[in-house]
């Protein structure tokens, strides 16, 4: 409990963003420039890989949201909520094949509420199990549902489809509107709406008496039981409510994806949900969209350009959890509030020259990373190796020295001379402010 | 029948003793820092590799020491540099540093050593037949990690009650300020604590590379075990660990040796083929084997969440 108090001290953002008393269109307008974004971006990138990877986009949002209704509203930190996720989908899966059967039934555009009601039917059954305790029991639990739910994925074959998944087809089933979902660009309009209706319900959600009966339970249960609720029944809510997004997004998967794994209920998804929700910043509704739209981008993007993406990611993870446990949306967000408050004024250069320090300090990793990469992993290591537009041998000692001193100095300048002037400079910026 | 059942006890307590190895470190960890280490079987794996690169070198019985002893200094340096600066955020970050750690470590072990399967296997001086059972041979080696895991069982627990050292990481548990007026360095004795619980996932990793497979998915293979075995073991408690390390292994092993299904044992009873249920009826142990810890772990955190031996709940 005291685990819970201690880490919303790096979350506070929540409660002042929270209390305030009525709503402002002004506040609005990060919603406006999401979705204009999201309907404007097929239009620029047109090819299908691009759309494909939207799609992804989207469905990781409302996945992630759903996440973020346990971490950051309800203090829950789970290890599996992809159960959710890919039941919702097994369901809607089994749904579609119904539909692929007998040639008529529910529209396409319905499926995802499948997919959500399973999600919300498994959350209950599981979510009385789980959410009797919160804190590290709580974690733990969720991970061995997690891995019953995985392992037990290959031995009911007929509900799971086996090692090989389950198939089904989007385009033989009927549509409300009459649309052709054949071309993926429909199918991605389809999800960003439907992503669209559950964002708001989830931040609408955030808005009710549960919403801050959630937000009291994570930061105070003995307070919040003492007033009169029940601590066990808000997380309980929460956790149901939480796994009917997650079915929706696995719902959504189905529809972009037409085939579907007993991976999609596993750890590796469980983990990605948690990543892109904590690098996106788990104090605030933006962060998890942010951080799913990252997530992806990397993923799908990152991966073509070099081998070494999944340690890029986990070093961003640590770095995050270490150095910014607002997450990235939230640092940025910082940002924005010290410029209103006047607090840049005057450490403008300093900032920017911690930022470089930082920005050093990656260039050198990376350059280690890539060299690194070419020397254990291909089958020359003296061929040569293009590293960031320099032709070096990696078989040579020079280039390791170069890269390894830029890291060295990156992350020297910026622990050892950066940042404590900063620190000592708007600390006695604040102090003086009080006297 | 008889003779399967013997093995599959021997084995299962040959298979029981290894998730010991790991889980003492995690509930060490665990119960001293209250870090859910979710990097532990990493460091598993690390000792693996450790001991097979380092044994290329100097032999198998130099690398049982050097590899625990490379793996704990791992385990210090994560400590001292990662989480002792986000254990002020509290321990929710503290798990998820360790999650992003066991990224991070699986990623370099395939990089470093491939993604293939490395040739780590048993030295010549152990690779004899110790005992014949009912005409089948039993190799020293098995025996031999039995007698490691029993070495280190005892060693733990004589560190951890009958001396001083066990005494002050007792202490700065429950008494972080206290034990550090009596003039204690507290943030150096959890080092310690945490550099200790990896040495012994890396002793775990030793033998366990050569009896299983090493290779890059070991570590995910037993991490979630690992948990089931600290969970119902107790927090903290290395014997509960030691109980439910044997209990697991045990069962898993039976349930893959001995062939078993609920159609098996009520033969009388017909189920037709076609009802859901059927699945259940007609399931064999085998399959059933791999959920066994995850619902064991379920049953325990549901019904007794302190779990075999602990003192306090998760």
């Amino acid at each position: 409990m005291s685990a819970l108090q201690q880490r919303d001290k790096s979350t506070k953002p929540t409660a002042t963003e929270g209390t305030r008393p009525r709503l402002r269109l002004g506040r609005f307008w990060p919603w406006a420039v999401v979705v204009l974004t999201a309907l404007v971006l097929p239009q620029v990138f047109t090819s299908g890989h691009s759309i494909d990877m939207l799609s992804q986009m989207g469905i990781l949002v409302v996945f992630a949201l759903s996440y973020n209704m346990l971490l950051g509203n309800t203090g829950l930190l789970s290890f599996g909520h992809a159960v959710y996720f890919g039941l919702g989908g097994f369901c809607t899966m089994h749904v579609l094949r119904m539909i692929n059967d007998a040639g008529t039934g529910l529209p396409l555009e319905l499926l995802p509420l499948v997919g959500a009601f399973s999600g919300l039917g498994f959350g209950i059954v599981f979510g009385a199990v789980s959410t009797r305790r919160a804190g590290v029991v709580f974690a733990m639990i969720t991970l061995g549902i997690g891995a019953l739910v995985h392992s037990s994925a290959l031995m009911f074959t007929d509900f799971f489809g086996g090692e090989g998944g389950l198939f089904g087809n989007r385009v033989e089933a009927p549509s409300l509107f009459g649309v052709d979902y054949g071309p993926s660009e429909n199918i991605y309009y389809l999800i960003v709406g439907w992503a669209l209706i559950s964002a708001i319900a989830m931040f609408a959600l955030r808005r009710t008496p549960l919403g801050w009966m959630a937000n009291a339970v994570r930061d105070n249960p003995e307070r919040a039981q003492f007033v009169g609720y029940n601590p066990q029944m808000v997380r309980f809510i929460q956790f149901s409510l939480s796994a009917f997004f997650a079915g929706l997004a696995g719902g959504l998967f189905i529809l972009a994806d037409e085939i579907i794994t007993d991976e999609t209920v596993g750890q590796i998804v469980s983990g990605q949900v948690l990543l892109a929700t904590y690098l996106g910043g788990i104090g605030y509704f933006f962060g998890p969209v942010f951080g799913a739209v990252l997530v992806t981008f990397l993923e799908t993007s990152l991966s073509s350009y070099t081998e070494a993406w999944v340690l890029y990611f986990g070093l961003m993870f640590i770095a995050v959890v270490m150095f910014a446990p607002q997450g990235l949306f939230g640092l940025l967000h910082q940002q924005v509030v010290a410029i209103r408050a006047g607090q840049w004024k005057g450490t403008t250069l300093l900032r920017l020259y911690l930022l470089a320090t930082a920005l050093i300090a990656v260039f050198g990793l990376v350059c280690t990373v890539e060299l690194a990469y070419h020397y254990f992993g291909s089958w020359d290591p003296s061929a040569p190796l293009n590293l960031m537009g320099v032709s070096v041998t990696a078989t040579n000692a020079l280039p390791w020295i170069v890269s390894l001193g830029i890291l060295a100095a990156g992350l020297a300048l910026m622990t050892a001379h950066a940042r404590p002037r900063l620190h000592r400079k708007t600390s006695a910026k604040s102090s003086g402010g009080e006297q | 029948m008889l003779e399967t059942i013997a093995f599959s006890l021997l084995n299962g307590l040959l298979y029981g003793m290894l998730l010991f190895m790991l889980s003492s470190g995690l509930t060490l960890i665990f119960g001293m820092m209250g870090v859910l280490n979710f990097a532990h079987a990493s460091f598993y794996m690390l000792g693996a590799y450790f001991a097979y690169t380092v044994g290329l070198v100097t032999g198998f019985w130099a690398a049982l020491f050097l590899a625990p002893i490379l793996v704990g200094m791992i385990g210090a340096a994560v400590e001292r540099f990662g989480l002792r600066h986000v254990h002020q955020h509290g321990h929710v970050p503290e798990l998820l540093f360790t999650f992003g750690l066991a990224y991070v470590i699986d990623e370099l072990v395939s990089l470093f050593w491939g993604t293939v399967p490395v040739p780590y296997r048993m030295p010549e001086s152990l690779d004899f037949t110790l005992f014949t059972m009912f005409g089948i041979d039993y190799p020293a080696f098995k025996v031999f990690i039995l007698a490691v895991s029993v070495v280190m069982f005892v060693a733990l627990y004589i560190l951890l009650k009958k001396t001083r050292a066990g005494l002050i990481i007792q202490g700065s548990l429950s008494r972080p300020d206290m034990v550090s007026a009596l003039g204690h360095n507290v943030p150096q004795v959890f080092m310690w604590v945490f550099a200790i619980g990896c040495a012994l996932a890396g002793l775990g990793g030793v033998v366990g590379g050569i009896h299983l497979v090493t290779e890059p998915g070991m570590a995910f293979l037993m991490g979630p075990i690992v948990f089931v075995v600290v969970v119902l073991g107790g927090l903290g408690s290395v014997p509960g660990a030691l109980i439910a390390s044997i209990v697991i292994g045990v069962l898993q092993t039976l349930a893959l040796s001995v062939d078993f299904s609920l159609a098996g044992l009520f033969s009388g009873i017909e189920v037709s083929r076609e009802s859901f249920f059927s699945t259940l009826w007609y399931m064999d142990s085998l399959r059933l084997a791999p959920v066994l810890p995850f619902l064991l772990l379920v049953l325990t955190l549901i019904f007794r969440p302190r779990g075999l031996m602990g003192k306090r709940e998760a």
